[in-house]
């Protein structure tokens, strides 16, 4: 590796002060600390630090959503296989290569345009590459269809970047998700492409089967509550969604992929459980609860379906592991967390049952909490300082 | 919630034992450092000069009394601070100004002493807690620099005499990484512990001395009279002082705590029983860099020289430092013991880049996170190098702080008051229970790299100094 370095060391003194290339000094500094971890030593204060950096943090998220984007490329496969009639005969390398030929595009272009983003903003402002986006960059993709234009995937990028997070300031000071503010505006600026039921599979210019369905298990949900049935026509329940190879965002489908990531970042500490469980929580409280008004408005069938099902379709677990999670946009405290969570999880309840126009609730769910966080952190700071307050009117009695 | 056990065999009410509290610390970290000292101790060379410098006192503003070539005396005032100007700040040794060192804006940066061959002591009046009024106590410990040792709570500042504090805390154990055993640098001093433990009740009846359930054996601690005997068990920080204030007389707005140290009220007791002014004290020599890592008994502001003995340092690129790796202060090879610390730490520096850092598993590194193997070598003391590990970046991460900060305040929030600059929000949330070194473990964990300490120094000192002058206003 020393070649490499002695290049880097070459290169140096042309981003430097004085240096041709200085304006780009930020992307050199991005590059070397990239490949290197810079040996800068501690000035003031603790002389030893932790082994661990934002770089680390940032990839660890990278690795706990590798199985949900591998079993979403296998997905995508599967679902246009199974739609055009050729499951049977398609090999798993024919699979593979389909959902390999849909979803990559979409991952390069989110990260060569978001990235691209980010280093005009450095240039501009003259400030280091922030890793935030190494995980933004990947979420956005996974929360797509797998149709969806890549022009459109690049306009919503460059929108989430700049709006969603560098208007703010950059990593650490946005308000809303990254990633959701990029999928929320693909939502609402592309309908045709991020809703209905023609979006979800891939069926690459080919016929569907007689009898094919390209309703998601939510939209189906809406009409015909927990009787619900995959894009062929074969019933579809809890397994099916929790192993998750029915249609859906590419990422969002298999809850067990996600639940793999989500020990990844329990275990490692980096993504929050308190977060995690309680939106999950909050969920089943919520779809339990409204399970029990299904007598009373019977034309409303979604208010029929269980809580366990809930939780395995649409993107509520995806977006309880990798969206709710997001350390700078949910509450910063502990208890904070947790009802920050659960409400998380009863509102998408109460927007998917409740709101005939979105079936699914997730990601309003998360922005609306998002924005209610610092309020929610405000009142558990609050408690904290009456606490102290009443401990000095106890010692004056 | 006061117990007073009287033990049947003794009637006096001097020997009344204050049953205190047990607290648990759950929240924390004990940083498995290579390089503790062995339990030898030495005599170290008598240092051919000695150090006192300001930056050992916060805030401090000081009126120097000395000029080059003047004699000194062990106890002879060397300077004292304008804002407490009752305290001198006097010679640990006897001998010659060699320098009145000034920096920029001329800051005084250090007062050198050439050391006498045999050190003279400045006569005080000997006596001991009981025949001296408290008026009489706090004069001689005035003035005789002995004071120094007593610090209050908030601000880490020197205590001011001219007040009366709540309650005084002893520490009775150091919970810093490789920091020196507690029991063992008190063998022989026990007469001297007590004297100023006396002297301490003296000053203030409520006295906490405060162990650690597994590092604190000795009776000296376990069964000192009279003062309330509180057990901590659990990691680091469970040994500093605010976090054993916070979970047993918490500081609000307007209260003062004073706070000292063992080894540091030997010297007063030294200073009472004997009438000198003399601060002999026992250092841990510690750190992976150091060969032979053991306790040498010096003195107060000692030359490192002295301390490490000759060919005692492996390596070229090393960080040494006066305390611990936590809180102490870097200082050059020849540089001198701090002012309070009874600690030497040397460990590698660490200028190297590393080849992808942040993906490598990094068995050597130590973590509290998951992310490192750290938690799946639990007997590994590691050795570990000055540098940062990565870059600094604004707060992204949220609750590592709270994992090693055990006090209800709430770390990240409080840091932010102080850098927006927002006193009545640092108020409400705490500032005047912390110090810097409650946040040592917050840096040392933070991802984003933030120097938290120097953020809490700075905003404490702020508050300090805007108290110090509302109180001028008052007297005028």
């Amino acid at each position: 590796m020393k070649p490499l370095r002695n290049m880097m060391e070459k290169l140096e003194p042309h981003f430097k002060e004085g240096g041709k290339l200085h304006k780009f000094w930020p992307v050199y500094d991005g590059f070397a600390t990239f490949l290197y971890v810079p040996g800068h030593t501690t000035h003031k204060g603790a002389h030893i630090r932790d082994g661990i950096d934002l770089k680390r943090t940032m990839i660890t998220v990278v690795i706990a959503m590798l199985p949900a984007l591998l079993f979403g490329i296998y997905n995508v496969g599967y679902q246009h296989f199974q739609a055009i009639g050729q499951l049977g005969t398609a090999s798993m390398g024919d699979i593979i290569t389909y959902g390999l030929i849909k979803v990559l595009p979409l991952v390069v272009v989110s990260y060569a345009v978001g990235l691209g983003v980010e280093f005009g903003f450095c240039i501009i402002k003259k400030h280091s590459i922030n890793e935030g986006f190494l995980v933004s960059g990947m979420l956005i993709p996974l929360t797509c269809p797998p149709d969806i234009p890549l022009w459109m995937v690049a306009v919503a990028t460059v929108f989430a970047v700049v709006i969603g997070k560098e208007v703010f300031g950059g990593t650490g000071m946005n308000v809303l998700n990254v990633a959701l503010t990029a999928r929320a505006f693909l939502f609402f600026a592309y309908p045709a492409y991020m809703s209905g039921d023609k979006v979800w599979i891939s069926l690459g210019g080919e016929k569907a089967v007689d009898g094919f369905s390209g309703a998601t298990a939510l939209a189906q949900f809406t009409s015909q509550g927990a009787n619900i049935t995959n894009p062929v026509g074969q019933p579809m329940g809890f397994i099916e969604g929790f192993i998750g190879l029915v249609p859906g965002s590419i990422g969002e489908t298999s809850t067990l992929a996600i639940l793999i990531g989500a020990a990844i970042l329990a275990l490692s500490g980096i993504g929050s459980w308190r977060i995690m469980a309680s939106v999950f929580v909050g969920g089943y409280f919520m779809a339990t609860l409204l399970n029990l008004l299904s007598s009373t408005f019977p034309d409303n069938p979604y208010l029929t379906v269980p809580a366990h099902m809930h939780l395995v379709f649409g993107g509520f677990a995806f977006g309880a592991v990798f969206m709710a999670t997001d350390p700078v946009t949910a509450a910063q405290t502990a208890v904070g967390k947790v009802i920050y969570g659960f409400l998380i999880g009863a509102f998408t309840i109460i927007i998917r049952v409740l709101n005939p126009a979105y079936p699914e609730g997730m990601m309003l769910s998360i922005l609306f909490m998002n924005v209610a966080a610092p309020l929610i952190d405000y009142y558990v700071v609050q408690a904290n300082i009456k606490r102290r307050l009443k401990r000095v009117t106890v010692n004056a009695a | 919630m006061l117990k007073i056990i009287k033990f049947a065999t003794v009637s006096s009410t001097k020997y009344e034992n204050l049953m205190g509290k047990n607290i648990k610390i759950k929240k924390g970290l004990d940083i498995r450092l290579d390089g503790e000292a062995e339990k030898v101790l030495v005599n170290a060379e008598m240092p051919d000069t000695v150090a006192i410098r300001p930056e050992d006192f916060v805030a401090i503003k000081p009126k120097v009394l000395v000029n080059p070539g003047d004699e000194v005396k062990a106890g002879t005032p060397l300077m004292y601070d304008k804002n407490n100007p009752h305290v001198m700040i006097c010679a640990p040794v006897s001998g010659e100004i060699v320098e009145v060192k000034r920096g920029e804006k001329r800051v005084l940066e250090e007062i050198r002493i050439l050391v006498d061959k045999e050190i003279s002591y400045l006569p005080f009046n000997a006596g001991n807690a009981d025949s001296l009024s408290r008026e009489q106590l706090v004069d001689l410990l005035c003035k005789s620099g002995a004071w120094n040792f007593i610090r209050q709570r908030p601000y880490s500042a020197v205590a001011n005499p001219e007040k009366t504090p709540k309650a005084i805390f002893v520490s009775a154990f150091d919970s810093s990484p490789l920091a020196p055993d507690a029991d063992f640098v008190m063998q022989g001093n026990e007469k001297y512990f007590e004297a100023g433990l006396a002297a301490l009740k003296k000053l203030c009846p409520a006295v906490h001395l405060n162990v650690h359930a597994d590092k604190v054996k000795s009776p000296l601690f376990l069964q000192a009279k009279g003062v309330e005997i509180n057990t901590f068990s659990g990691p680091h920080p469970s040994g500093n002082v605010g976090v054993q204030i916070h979970h047993i007389d918490p500081i609000n707005k307007g209260e003062i705590v004073w706070y000292t140290y063992p080894q540091d009220l030997v010297i007063i007791g030294r200073l009472l029983l004997e009438g000198r002014f003399d601060t002999h004290r026992i250092v841990a020599i510690t750190g992976s860099q150091v060969k032979k890592r053991r306790y040498v008994r010096t003195i107060q502001g000692a030359n490192l020289k002295s301390i490490l003995g000759v060919d005692n340092v492996e390596g070229s690129d090393n960080r040494f430092i006066s305390g611990n790796v936590l809180t102490g202060k870097k200082i050059p090879a020849d540089g001198f013991l701090g002012f309070y610390d009874t600690q030497i730490t040397v460990i590698p520096e660490g200028h190297e880049p590393e080849f992808f850092g942040w993906l490598a598993p990094g068995f050597n590194k130590f973590s509290n996170s998951k992310t490192f193997f750290t938690w799946a070598m639990p007997g590994k003391r590691f050795r570990l190098n000055t540098n940062k590990h990565g870059e600094e970046r604004a707060f992204v991460v949220t609750g590592e702080y709270e994992k090693v900060f055990p006090m209800d305040i709430y770390p990240v929030q409080l840091l932010k008051a102080i850098i927006t600059n927002d006193i009545e929000a640092q108020e409400n949330l705490g500032i005047y229970e912390v110090a810097p070194e409650d946040f040592a473990l917050c840096e040392f964990v933070c991802t984003s790299k933030i120097d938290s300490q120097e953020i809490v120094r700075k905003g404490l000192e702020a508050l300090y100094l805007e108290e110090i002058e509302s109180q001028k206003e008052v007297h005028h």
